[in-house]
């Protein structure tokens, strides 16, 4: 078993509404697993189970069985704290602190002590922005404000800040969809470049961008998991009827 | 379709004479107050002098300026006499205008301190320069009682016109040219000094505790209801609150600082919370997540994130409490800050009285110098208000995050 990820019937309650019903999912260590389905079918919902974001939705409750490297990651010896240290999130709109660009990445591996001193820190930020593609753009202007980069730049500025934690998975909810073909196409790069390093499961409503950047590939239908499987057979030969409807457009 | 365009042109000219109008009749207002009170006030930051010859050589006082010059000096000059040598040398100088009653009840101390300054003066003749009663000082700076206009004429330059010092180092007084301003003033800081440091901490983190951890449920609401009450509850009933809880029932001192900061604590706190929540309400979730995304733990979250962002909300809505806290008088009168108090206080447990109860003391005295002491004293309140308002724009700017 090398998954790194293992989810085994999952359920997530809003209050009394269901919104993940029932899914099991592996996630490979080497693979970019991408989440596709209809607005509201819970791919966001699920994604944010695996690093138990969904602990600050007070009527959130999740049910099931969710382990990474094997370990029960809502058991109670799981710091949660330590937990999305190991398993880094990237949200929709970019959103990095406002505080100079060095400082937004240099704040994990601080509140985490990872650096033993300034040169140690230094070197994580540069490593940490040259990964994320930043480095040659913000080499110079270290200590301006990260909100005054542009969407594209603010983006790859909070894969940066992910990554400079050192994480082990890296999770994407729909990253570019605030951003232009170009910025995309540079996060989608990035995403081929971080992969193997790091496990990376990415939520997007493009189809075109699940089938370019993923080898795995899984689609939500009203809270359940319709097909799960290597990205080129959904894409080409789906099981399900609801998946070839959906990935020809006829519902969106 | 031209008339509709016209309509709403029109609509938006009447609309912004409008609000011009409101800006230019609030501005005359302010004008018209700040107008008034300087032509008021400003001569209550001055006293009228006369000048009083005096020949101590002649005067029997028994006192020798090598007793002054002693480590003793101060009590050999407080029984030297010297109150009396003034009363002659006025009797001797104005014997038309009065003698001894031309001068200022103060006037002797002015002479003490001279000579306390230089002891010298004991073996000469000299003139010193002292303030006059307030008849004469109303005559001399604008228009007083025939008697005293008479006086004016008559004493012609011997009398001038200079800063009152002793306004701004004394205290409570029934002469008004002997009164200050500096109990008041530091009573009221003393007072406020108390509220800021008990309301602005309990303050922040009531509001932070209700917005970051507080489970949303029935208790929670009870409380959010009676915090937005308390914040409408009129000034006097905290002033009845702090009666019995400070005074009856801790039994703390009567008329103290600490007792009128924690009374204005009380009123300035819930201003404190809603300010301080709304601040943390407008700090953006994506920052939390983002903190939180990166492995931050909640306290750490709302260290590092939360509350600089909401700094300036929160410092803004610290400072208006502060200015209104500033500004109460009624709940001080129920604590006892009424009282006459003729000197500066000391710490936090002397008896003291604060600016505005300090105005409103003079505004019902009947002697008319009260009156321009009173417009001064507004002006040493405003100055200080505006004084706080302007930190709190800085402090603002200073901490105001650029997304
Ligand atoms: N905080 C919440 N409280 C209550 N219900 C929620 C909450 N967040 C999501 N839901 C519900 O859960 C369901 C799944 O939402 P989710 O955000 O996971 O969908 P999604 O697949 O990410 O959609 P999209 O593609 O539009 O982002 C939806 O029906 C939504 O209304
Ligand atoms: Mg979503």
């Amino acid at each position: 078993m090398s998954h790194k990820i293992n989810a085994h019937n999952v359920n997530v309650f809003y209050g009394e509404k269901q919104a993940i019903r029932n899914v099991s999912i592996d996630v490979d260590q080497e693979d970019v697993t991408a989440f596709i389905g209809p607005s509201g079918c819970g791919k966001s919902t699920f994604l944010r189970t695996l690093n138990r974001m969904n602990d600050t939705v007070a009527s959130a409750r999740v049910e099931g069985d969710i382990r990474l490297d094997g370990e029960d990651i809502y058991s109670k010896d799981m710091d949660v704290v330590q937990l999305r240290a190991r398993v880094g999130m990237v949200f929709q709109k970019p959103n990095p602190f406002p505080k100079s660009i060095y400082e937004n990445v240099a704040y994990g591996p601080r509140i985490h002590g990872l650096a033993s001193g300034k040169a140690e820190l230094d070197t994580i930020v540069e490593q940490s922005l040259t990964r994320a593609g930043l480095w040659s753009e913000v080499k110079d202007r270290l200590s301006d404000s990260g909100t005054a980069l542009s969407g594209g730049q603010q983006q790859r500025l909070c894969i940066a800040r992910a990554i400079a934690v050192d994480p082990e998975v890296i999770l994407m909810d729909e990253p570019c969809s605030a951003l232009d073909p170009i910025a995309t196409a540079r996060i989608e790069e990035l995403i081929h470049d971080l992969r193997g390093r790091y496990a990376i499961v990415i939520v997007t409503h493009n189809m075109q961008q699940a089938a370019r950047v993923s080898q795995k590939t899984a689609f939500f239908h009203l809270g359940e998991l319709v097909e799960y499987g290597d990205t080129n057979d959904i894409f080409t030969n789906p099981r399900e009827q609801r998946t070839t409807d959906y990935i020809t457009g006829r519902y969106g | 379709m031209r008339r509709r365009i016209a309509r709403r042109y029109a609509a938006e000219r009447r609309f912004r004479w409008l609000g011009l109008g409101a800006i230019v009749l609030s501005a005359a207002f302010l004008f018209f107050l700040i107008i008034t009170m300087v032509m008021q006030g400003a001569a209550g930051f001055l006293e009228t002098r006369v000048q009083l010859p005096i020949d101590f050589r002649a005067a029997e006082l028994n006192v020798t300026p090598e007793q002054l010059r002693g480590d003793r000096g101060d009590l050999a000059l407080a029984g030297a006499g010297l109150e009396g040598v003034v009363d002659a040398a006025a009797g001797a100088a104005f014997p038309t205008a009065g003698g001894a009653e031309l001068l200022s009840d103060g006037a002797w101390l002015r002479v003490r301190n001279a000579v306390k300054a230089n002891p010298a003066l004991l073996r000469q003749q000299v003139v010193i320069d002292v303030p006059v009663n307030s008849d004469v000082d109303m005559a001399f700076k604008r228009a007083g009682t025939p008697a005293a206009e008479r006086i004016v004429s008559a004493m012609g330059d011997r009398l001038s016109s200079g800063l009152n010092h002793d306004f701004f180092g004394g205290a409570d007084s029934s002469d008004p040219t002997r009164v200050g301003i500096w109990g008041a003033l530091k009573g009221s800081l003393l007072t406020m000094l108390v509220t800021l440091l008990i309301a602005f901490p309990v303050g922040v983190l009531s509001a932070l505790y209700l917005e970051e951890y507080a489970p949303r449920n029935r208790w929670t609401d009870l409380i959010e209801v009676s915090i937005n009450n308390l914040a409408a509850v009129p000034s006097i009933i905290f002033g009845l609150l702090g009666l019995a809880v400070f005074l009856n029932t801790f039994g703390l001192p009567r008329s103290a600082p600490i007792v009128g900061g924690l009374t204005l604590a009380l009123m300035t706190m819930p201003v404190i919370v809603i300010a301080g929540r709304n601040a943390i309400k407008a700090v953006p979730p994506s920052i939390r997540d983002a903190a939180l995304g990166v492995g931050a733990s909640p306290v750490q979250v709302v260290f590092h994130h939360v509350l600089p962002l909401a700094l300036p909300g929160i410092l803004t809505g610290t400072i208006i409490g502060m200015a209104r806290a500033l500004g109460e008088t009624a709940p001080l009168l129920m604590i006892g800050m009424r009282a006459f108090i003729a000197a500066p206080p000391e710490g936090l447990t002397d008896p003291a009285t604060v600016l505005p109860v300090q105005i409103f003391l003079w505004s019902d005295e009947v002697a008319r110098g009260f009156v321009e002491k009173t417009s001064a004293a507004i002006i040493v309140l405003l100055v200080f208000l505006l004084a706080m308002n302007g930190l709190a724009i800085y402090l603002r700017n200073r901490f105001e995050t650029r997304w």
